[in-house]
């Protein structure tokens, strides 16, 4: 109606125009903002990569400092042409394959306990290689399951109401849980599952009680948990992840063990100060932090780019989930809309926990950073569950926005 | 199912964007935390972690004799080493180094494979050679410069200049003493390194330069020193001696012109022990016999002086009054005291003699007639006023002090055996240095060697200064002195010590050493010129000397023979010729 106003008071260049805004209207919505950060990510990623990682590639490889880079670099592009083509399959294409991603990811788990498929780096069996192309069945899992529990969902309708329903959807990740963490020993991708899941559950039920409860309760387990440990630690046969819970609470008394590396991503951390050493200018990476590119890369951008960078890119990703709600807030329908909630609970958990274990406000576990931290296929799926998003922003008419 | 109608999943996202976002700030909290308030400590820590030290060596001062000869020199040797990380052609490197280093192939080879920060080919490589290997610029191989000292005449003074160790550090002699001027103070490169070490040459490094020690100029002149070591080589060798100790110095002003203590030992292999040595069984037994090899007698040992300590007993007894040159004694061969019959050295006695006869008979019963009538407590003040009871205070560690009776224990025994020299030790440098007292007119000099300090630029820093105690003894009584001891050089039991146109004052001593009966002596003889102005004294000791034994007949010439030659030598002002 305000736009036939318009027209009938202006001359035929405003008639014009309006014609231009209708057309527009009728048109689907594309995100290139989450886009463009997300290309942003990528990018700054592959810098600070070649940046970590070049001088101890240079050593084990035979003076190529751009070993990793180049293996980065093609996961990269493979994870923008998958991203692109997912963005143009409307995603209700995927939701007849939900049980199937569900049923998928727990025999890629299994797989990775077949010798002649398994891969192990780092000291631990993750991966399944298939040709020349290794893949971790987590980051299968971490996708079928936001498919999975989104279709779930929207088949319950008004299940999810009654309390049977939600805590069916509490309990249906957790066997996928429990065999990421006992099959392939990654305690932190079963963690980010279950995540993903709690978080699917709380945006899909009307309740804040149980929630809250449940908050609560885990908070208090946690903190009794960190007592108990405290308390025993005197006694001599520590699990492996108790030791690992004392060097969080005092990495330098354990600076020769598990707090070495926590310690090491300190010293990066703290020596950046607020303006950073300069982009390559990092010292820790020279062999002191293990791994640099991997996980702790995150220690390694404060370095160089100091509080200034860190802080840039935490922001970067606020503006990333953001960009997820405002899609979600704006779906089409609920399955849309929880495939990015998933999503986003992914991203989101993620550089959490990562940004957490870097500083040391959690005990250390291998959590990389989104779109950052070196690792093929994490960047590969961690694209497509983005093309997906895409997929769901073309849903959205621009006149509903 | 369109989701408007789900308005709580509309405000759910909301509410689980803003959970995430609470998340973020505090990690944002967190960062700011670790960054701006803990910065301080963890950027310490880091710096710590990734800075290597690295020291450059000052070289120490030279130590040069007063004819300008260097004594005490620094020589740089390199120190070649490999990084594995920057070697380019292995081969060539392999080549190279085994070649000009004159080491296997194989030995090279295995050590620049070798996976290692840096690896160290050779030390203590000649800088000719390390300049040689510096110009093929092979990269990956390192020529790392080091100081080492160096004595160009090797056993020459061994026990006087000392050696320093590992750390460029004075362990004995000169080098202890003036540790201080001659060390100098290290540089420092501070370099940036990665964890395993290898430095990064981007970094760069911050340089603090070392400051060279000062040269140490002595007053040694190797010319004497080099002919005394001969003589005293000559004796220790045609008497099968022990040892034989010469010191050379000047009584005015206390210069000492040679510190003889042969054997000496080789300074540029100071831990080798002398040939012929049996392995010792264990460290400790090791370090013993070092440590006997390294000792100087002149400072280090003390003995009984014997008749050279008459020189004293006739200054106090002068200076006391109790005595003068024309008192007439008598010697019958011996001489009582309370009820021991104490003898001389002959049998038959001197009979009858004035006092500047007794002192050239050295007869003992005239020397403890004097010191019984100068007294336990006068003889006593005498030795503190002297100095003989305080340290000479020379310019080297580890002197000795005097090993005297206490004075509530000197009966009319201990003093007469006292008066010629018996019974108490004293160091030879403690004898030379009292005589020079009482023959330069009576004033105490410190005995030394250290003359100035010069800088490496060449700029005297600081003259070196030393106390005298004036008028120990009267000019009177110094002058008498100077003319007995011309007499028993000239017509008494010092003639051995003549030298034909010069006029030497002196005085022999032949002493057994403790327990008596055992065979063994010193013989030793104290001589100087001229006899009335005396400009140069000197001492020589012979240790447990085979056949015969008399100062007099083996010391003496060893003084006479050095003075015919040092003489004519010292003698640029024709001073000393008569």
């Amino acid at each position: 109606m305000a736009g036939i106003r318009v027209e009938m008071r202006a001359g035929r260049r405003a008639q014009a125009r309006a014609e231009q805004t209708r057309r527009r209207q009728a048109e689907n919505f594309f995100d290139y903002s989450m886009l463009f950060i997300v290309l942003f990510l990528l990018g700054f990623g592959l810098v600070m990569i070649y940046s970590t990682s070049s001088y101890s590639a240079a050593m084990q490889h035979e003076g190529d400092s751009t070993f990793f880079l180049k293996k980065q670099a093609l996961a990269t592009v493979l994870g923008i042409f998958v991203m692109m083509l997912v963005a143009n399959i409307p995603y209700h294409f995927w939701e007849r394959f939900a049980s199937l991603a569900y049923i998928g990811s727990v025999v890629l788990i299994f797989m990775v306990k077949i010798p002649a498929l398994a891969y192990s780096a780092n000291g631990a069996t993750r991966w399944i290689k298939v040709g020349p192309l290794t893949i971790q069945p987590a980051e299968v899992a971490k996708l079928g399951m936001i498919l999975f529990l989104a279709s779930m969902v929207c088949k319950m309708g008004r299940g999810i109401r009654t309390t049977k329903g939600f805590f069916t959807i509490l309990l249906v990740p957790a066997p996928v849980c429990v065999m990421i963490w006992k099959v392939t020993n990654n305690l932190s991708s079963a963690i980010i599952v279950f995540g993903i899941a709690a978080l699917m559950l709380f945006v899909s039920s009307p309740e804040y009680k149980k929630f809250v409860i449940m908050g609560l309760a885990g908070l208090a387990g946690v903190i009794a948990l960190i007592f108990l440990i405290r308390g025993i630690a005197a006694s001599e046969d520590m699990g492996f992840r108790f030791a690992r819970i004392l060097a969080w609470l005092d990495p330098e008394a354990y600076a020769n063990g598990k707090g070495f590396q926590t310690l090491q991503a300190l010293y990066a951390i703290g020596s950046g100060g607020i303006l950073g050493k300069g982009l390559g200018q990092s010292m820790q990476k020279l062999g002191f932090l293990p791994e640099a590119q991997n996980d702790m890369i995150f220690s390694i951008i404060c370095e160089e780019l100091g509080l200034f960078g860190g802080i840039a890119v935490i922001l970067m990703f606020l503006l990333l989930i953001w960009r997820f709600m405002v899609i979600a807030n704006n779906a089409p329908d609920l399955f849309g809309a929880l495939l990015v909630v998933g999503v986003m609970g992914h991203v989101a958990i993620q550089v959490i926990l990562n940004i957490a274990v870097v500083t040391n406000t959690i005990p250390n576990t291998g959590i990389s950073l989104p779109f950052i931290s070196y690792g093929g296929s994490a960047v590969l799926f961690m694209l497509a569950e983005i093309g997906l998003v895409l997929s769901v922003a073309r849903g959205i008419r621009l006149k509903d926005l | 199912m369109p989701l408007k109608q789900k308005t709580y999943i509309r405000k759910k996202i909301v509410v689980a964007f803003f959970l995430c976002s609470i998340l973020f700030l505090l990690l944002g909290v967190r960062l700011v935390y670790l960054m701006v308030v803990r910065s301080e400590y963890y950027t310490e820590a880091a710096k710590e972690l990734h800075e290597r030290e690295r020291k450059i060596k000052a070289a120490r001062g030279r130590i040069i004799d007063s004819t300008g000869a260097v004594l005490a020199d620094n020589r740089t040797v390199c120190t070649i080493s490999v990084i594995h990380n920057q070697i380019k052609d292995p081969q060539e490197v392999v080549k190279v180094l085994s070649r000009e280093l004159e080491l296997s192939e194989e030995y090279v080879a295995k050590r620049v494979e070798k996976y290692s920060a840096i690896e160290r080919i050779k030390s203590n490589v000649d800088k000719a050679t390390g300049d040689k290997i510096r110009e093929y610029d092979l990269a990956g191989v390192k020529v790392d410069e080091d100081y080492k000292r160096y004595y160009p005449y090797e056993t020459l003074a061994s026990k006087a200049l000392g050696f320093t160790g590992g750390d460029n550090q004075g362990i004995i002699g000169l080098e202890v003493i003036y540790e201080e001027y001659l060390k100098g103070k290290e540089g420092t490169i501070l370099t940036v390194t990665d964890a395993k070490g290898v430095e990064i040459a981007e970094a760069g490094e911050e340089r603090v330069d070392p400051v060279n020690g000062n040269d140490l100029h002595v007053s040694l002149d190797i010319n004497i020193q080099s002919y005394a070591t001969q003589l005293a080589l000559q004796a220790m060798e045609t008497k099968q001696a022990d040892s034989v100790s010469i010191l050379v110095m000047n009584p005015q002003n206390g210069e000492i012109l040679a510190m003889v203590n042969v054997p000496e030992f080789n300074l540029n292999e100071p831990y080798a022990l002398p040939e012929g040595t049996p392995e010792p069984a264990s460290q400790e037994e090791k370090q013993n016999l070092l440590n006997q090899m390294w000792r100087n007698g002149c400072i280090n040992d003390t003995y009984e002086p014997g008749s050279t300590f008459k020189i004293i007993t006739a200054a106090a007894g002068l200076e006391a009054g109790v005595v003068t040159v024309n008192d007439r004694f008598s010697c019958p061969g011996y001489i009582m005291v309370e009820d021991r019959r104490i003898r001389c050295h002959k049998v038959s006695g001197h009979g009858a003699e004035d006092f500047v006869q007794g002192t050239m008979n050295s007869c003992n019963p005239v020397f403890i007639t004097v010191g019984m009538r100068i007294g336990v407590d006068r003889y006593y003040d005498y030795f503190r006023q002297f100095g003989l009871m305080t340290k000479t205070g020379v310019d080297l560690p580890g002197e000795a002090g005097t090993i005297m009776h206490k004075k509530e224990n000197i009966g009319a025994v201990e003093l007469a055996t006292i008066s010629f020299g018996q019974s108490f030790q004293i160091t030879p440098i403690q004898l030379a240095t009292t005589v020079s007292s009482i023959i330069n007119g009576g004033n105490r000099v410190t005995p030394h060697f250290g003359v100035k300090i010069v800088d490496s630029e060449g700029n005297v820093k600081e003259t070196l200064q030393y106390d005298v105690k004036k008028d120990i003894v009267s000019p009177q009584t110094s002058e008498t002195m100077r003319y007995i001891l011309e007499q028993v050089v000239e017509n008494g039991s010092g003639k051995n010590g003549y030298v034909e146109g010069f006029r030497i004052g002196g005085k022999t001593a032949t002493s057994q050493t403790l327990p008596r009966g055992s065979g063994r002596y010193i013989a030793s003889f104290l001589g100087f010129a001229p006899a009335d102005n005396p400009q140069v004294l000197a001492v020589a000791i012979i240790n447990n000397p085979q056949g015969v034994y008399y100062g007099g007949q083996i010391a003496a010439p060893i003084v006479r023979q050095l003075f015919e030659n040092i003489l004519p030598y010292l003698d640029g002002g024709g001073e000393i010729q008569q």
